[in-house]
């Protein structure tokens, strides 16, 4: 009966600290942000939603920044665009990183944790730092930015409206989708390598034998059973995106607004922080769908895993 | 066994597969050598080079603000490394030992979420119920607290932090073999003593990676520590941060170029003491079977 007791008491604490931990410092803090989000602002500070007013609760409710969010085109258009650069980044990512993670799995398997080193070895290093390094190379005169031009390639993407004209590299819709796609790379890479690397290739040798050609065997086997790390990748490159700040702010531009930025002025710049706090809600409502789709993918992998 | 050959002859796809490797890591590696090479610029252009010099990481030594940043910094990613690794074992064993509790869906969800979560979110949030925590207590008592400053910056860095450490954590546990610990209980261990004796030694590699993993992510963060960082504790990033967003200062450089050095021989180390022990674990595991001696 004691042994019991103390197994249940082992089991609190171990389930318990942790749970309370997160409920009081992730959870409480999204409820008091959606509480600021509906009071409304005064000169310094925002009033409380709930006060005494002689003698009586009065309740006031302010939905007015909700209702400035989606009439505002500027705070729309920028929902938009923030949503546009993540999914371009997305699907950058996944045509350089799914062949990338294909042929890692597929190399000698003596080098392969070389190649894993090597990709998670500019993860271990400062993102700050790496995206703070393409400023310099695509900034007028560096070493990226000479080679874009030299190639021409830099009147492509003024052609394709990707940067204002020929030699501006930098402070671009191409800057920032390209720091993006650099930083969050890996993250695409690492959960479609680990997943194709586990694939059963005797399922590929009997497709072959059955009459399949290697392209055909390849879209209709590998890629349908690399679907779980394909979802994974592309939601851990996809929200983060979505609320970048850093990129945006280091090689992004005027043109190039996106919604993490606005949240960031609203809070630091303008001090309105119910604004600040409808926007971070109206960010999680975009974005929950997709958290909830890989919360739900990481604990599948989990599962089967035990 | 055949290969998945795409077009073509097979030499012509092993060359594709190596272009493709060959032009995905220099996408990878291009800009740290490069932000490694220009700290060694002469010139006050940070992109254009004009020959080699030291004079960056020189006056590295007298600036203040970097190293008050600096030392900050690596209190707070000490903090946060130790805390992480606790709280996220907690939730692993949460995760893998107990099938079912109360509102399990939940807190799995919380773990995983600020894995993906934009960090303006999670820096915002914190703040606010942080502010308001400090009103109440100043309405209450007279005294505000917590105060915005190095504490505040570590609760939020272990909000991330945690998350890591469990994915770490769990995935060592839950390749974990079963009856070691089965053999432990059923030889008389109590339950703490399972957990020192047999679980804690077995999963000790694991804690190890969680460690480093969370100390470079507190030391490399900047939107957490931008929302909870108050007067007077400003993180070496935040520093890095605001001479950043002003255009190139190769003093930047020279920083990266430490940090860089510095966390590559730090990650090859670990790896190297890491995969050392796994050997000599598969030697011991593979002389244990064999049973004993003659």
């Amino acid at each position: 009966m004691s042994a019991l007791r103390r197994w249940l008491a082992g089991r609190a604490a171990v389930v318990g600290i942790p749970y309370v931990w997160l409920a009081v410092f992730f959870l409480l803090p999204f409820l008091v942000v959606a509480k600021i989000s509906v009071s409304e602002m005064e000169t310094t500070t925002f009033k409380d939603i709930v006060a005494w007013k002689d003698g009586a609760i009065a309740f006031s409710l302010n939905f007015g920044n909700y209702l400035l969010l989606v009439q505002d085109s500027l705070y729309f258009s920028t929902f938009v665009s923030s949503l546009k650069y993540a999914a371009v980044t997305t699907l950058l990512c996944l045509t350089i990183g799914y062949p990338f993670a294909y042929f890692m799995a597929r190399a000698r398997a003596t080098l392969q944790p070389a190649l894993l080193m090597l990709v998670m070895l500019p993860f271990w290093t400062s993102f700050l730092l790496r995206v703070y390094a393409w400023k310099a190379l695509l900034t007028e005169h560096g070493l990226v930015a000479e080679a874009i031009e030299a190639l021409g390639l830099d009147r492509a993407l003024a052609a394709l409206g990707l940067v204002p004209g020929a030699g501006q590299l930098m402070n671009t819709p191409f800057s920032l989708v390209l720091g993006m796609t650099y930083t969050y790379l890996p993250f695409m890479i690492l959960p479609l390598y680990s997943n194709l690397a586990k694939m059963d290739l005797r399922l590929l040798e009997a497709a072959s034998d059955l009459g399949a050609t290697a392209w055909t065997a390849f879209w209709k086997i590998t890629v349908p059973l690399s679907r779980a790390g394909i979802v994974a990748g592309a939601m851990l490159v996809f929200i983060p995106c979505v609320g970048e700040y850093v990129i945006p702010e280091l090689l992004g531009g005027p043109q190039t607004q996106m919604i993490g930025r606005t949240l960031w002025d609203e809070f630091f710049s303008n001090n309105d922080w119910p604004m600040a706090c409808a926007v971070a809600v109206t960010m999680v409502l975009l974005v929950i769908v997709p958290v909830a789709v890989f919360s739900r993918y990481q604990a599948e992998v989990q599962e089967r895993r035990t | 066994m055949k290969r998945a050959a795409f077009f073509g002859t097979a030499a012509f796809n092993r060359a594709f597969a190596r272009g493709w490797l060959l032009f995905g890591f220099a996408f990878l590696y291009v800009p740290i050598v490069a932000l490694v090479v220009y700290s060694f610029n002469d010139s006050p252009v940070a992109n254009v080079w004009r020959g080699f010099t030291f004079k960056w990481y020189a006056a590295l030594v007298n600036d203040r603000e970097l190293l008050a940043g600096l030392a900050l910094s690596l209190k707070v990613a000490f903090s946060t490394a130790c805390a992480s690794v606790v709280l996220g074992t907690l939730a692993a064993f949460a995760l893998t030992r107990y099938r079912r509790f109360f509102g399990r869906t939940l807190f799995a969800g919380m773990v995983a979420a600020p894995l993906v979560m934009p960090e303006v979110i999670i820096g915002l949030s914190l703040l606010l119920m942080l502010v308001s925590l400090q009103r109440a207590t100043e309405a209450w008592f007279g005294v505000g607290f917590p105060e915005r400053g190095m504490l505040t910056i570590w609760l939020g860095h272990l909000l991330l932090g945690m998350a890591y450490a469990t994915v770490v954590v769990r995935a060592r546990l839950q390749t974990l073999n079963p009856q070691l610990e089965e053999a432990a209980m059923d030889l008389g261990a109590r339950p703490w003593q399972v957990f020192w004796l047999v679980t804690l030694p077995m999963i000790s590699q694991a804690l190890l990676s969680a460690f480093l993993l969370t100390f470079t992510l507190s030391l490399d963060d900047v939107v957490l520590s931008a929302f909870l960082s108050g007067p007077g504790a400003t993180t070496m990033p935040l520093v890095i941060f605001s001479r950043a967003r002003l255009g190139l200062n190769p003093s930047v450089n020279a920083v990266a170029t430490i940090i860089i050095t510095l966390v590559a021989i730090g990650v090859v180390a670990a790896s190297l003491v890491l995969a050392r022990n796994e050997r000599r674990r598969a030697q011991d595991m593979a002389a244990a079977n064999r049973g004993p001696s003659p």
